[in-house]
């Protein structure tokens, strides 16, 4: 009995290594519920695509990525809580926080427009979590590193197929073109947000569990001036830009869709399938 | 009447994990598809470990019911069920045996790995049918997590591909 238990106890660390000290917990808390956030937001805008797809094939894609994304939010709400030793479950995260207590990035928060604005949106945002995923799937917490790797593996087939379609409208007709562009212009205003950083992420490079964000902007934009070029899309040259959501300070676009998404739990609380 | 319960052990709760069935591909098991990692026995007390493939698969929870239940039915006191995510699935997993049984349910296994894979491919995947190659990709994404669409110009078939993860 006591080799089964000890490998209850190994199981059990696996879960939440205790590495740090309890400014490093909520560091890791708040860094994985800004991870999870980012998830789900995306997940219920894609979700809104069911059934209004293009063609059959898109349907079917956007929904598909809406599941993994919905996926991987459940997997870093969990992990959150395992970290904090809370009982929170993936459920309660999602559907009992009001809007200010959201961290995830304004663009993900966007209305999807048109299937332009939705794949520009994608490939901006997919090839951010791309080159995240793959720094944090090196991270000293395992755990941290274990589900980056799963998620990187998703991240790239979801920035190979918003990337291509990107390209395709960019070259396709002189409608397609410029519905593409405006959602350029448009997305760009929150591409600094995507980057931001605070006090948790300062405390994490301490101790090795995220590299620099900051690290990663310049790739990012390198990729995606390739991508842009072979589109024959142009960066605005308007430099404005919005920034917040990892406070808490959103768009007015994030406090409809928690409205319908938590409808049934704030309606009905407990409710259960 | 009382029924003999003769002991668990860790080769017998492997083969009827063995028998259950993947529910979306019926042909493989949840074992043959790599997502049982690891199985621990004390007195009856099961313990299996899983990871997931796809991060969203619904089938998950088809997983671990079936689990707890055939379990159950072979005498198991107490079944836990643990996730690990600190080995990511991959198609890597599946063996060629497994592969065969994709193929001959209708299915195009997976093909090299993902990391391959560059924008427009034009790569080729063989017809699960005809096994000729002049196919074309339709979607990256089909009717579950796992798959995608193709099509065979040779026998004029749409088919499924297992595709790389
Ligand atoms: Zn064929």
């Amino acid at each position: 009995m006591t080799k089964f238990i000890v490998r209850l106890i190994f199981i059990k660390c696996l879960k939440a290594q205790p590495i740090c000290n309890d400014e490093h917990k909520n560091a890791r808390y708040n860094f994985c519920l800004r991870l999870a956030d980012n998830n789900l937001i995306l997940a219920q805008r894609l979700a809104e695509w069911c059934s209004k797809g293009p063609i059959l094939e898109e349907d079917l894609a956007i929904t598909n990525m809406s599941l993994d994304l919905f996926g991987q939010a459940e997997s870093f709400y969990d992990y959150a809580a395992a970290v904090i030793e809370s009982n929170s479950s993936a459920d309660e995260l999602a559907f009992l926080r009001s809007e200010r207590e959201y961290l995830n990035t304004l663009m993900v928060e966007q209305p999807n427009g048109d299937f332009a604005f939705t794949m520009m949106k994608q490939m901006l945002f997919s090839a951010y979590t791309k080159l995240l995923y793959e720094s944090l799937s090196k991270s000293v917490d395992r755990t941290l590193a274990g589900l980056s790797a799963k998620a990187l593996k998703e991240a790239k087939y979801h920035l190979r197929h918003s990337s291509e379609w990107v390209i395709r409208l960019g070259n396709g007709t002189n409608e397609s073109k410029e519905r593409v562009q405006f959602a350029l212009n448009e997305l760009w205003l929150f591409v600094d947000d995507m980057f931001a950083m605070d006090e948790n992420d300062e405390a994490l490079i301490t101790i090795g569990v995220i590299e620099n964000t900051k690290d990663i902007k310049p790739k990012w934009l390198m990729f995606i001036k390739q991508i842009l070029e072979e589109a024959n899309l142009q960066i605005t040259s308007n430099t404005n830009s919005i920034s917040g959501g990892i406070k808490g300070i959103h768009t007015e676009h994030l406090g409809h869709l928690l409205c319908e998404m938590q409808y049934l739990q704030r309606a009905y609380p407990g409710a259960k399938w | 009447m009382v029924k003999e319960v003769s002991d668990i052990t860790v080769q017998k709760v492997w083969d009827v994990l063995n028998q259950i069935p993947d529910p979306d591909i019926p042909v493989i098991s949840i074992v043959e598809l790599g997502i049982v990692r690891n199985v621990a026995v004390k007195d009856n007390n099961v313990e299996v470990i899983i990871t997931p493939s796809y991060s969203g698969c619904p089938a998950m929870h088809v997983f671990k019911e079936d689990i707890i239940t055939t379990l159950t039915n072979i005498g198991a006191k107490k079944v836990e069920i643990s996730i690990t995510h600190s080995l990511a699935w991959t198609t890597d997993w599946l063996s060629n045996n497994v592969k065969e049984k994709l193929k001959n349910y209708g299915i195009a296994p997976p093909e090299q790995n993902s990391e391959t894979e560059v924008l427009f491919s034009n790569k080729k995947i063989t017809c699960p049918f005809c096994s000729g190659t002049y196919t074309k990709r339709t979607s990256q994404f089909g009717s579950t997590p796992c798959k995608a669409l193709w099509y065979c110009n040779n026998c004029q078939q749409p088919f499924e591909y297992f595709k790389c993860y």
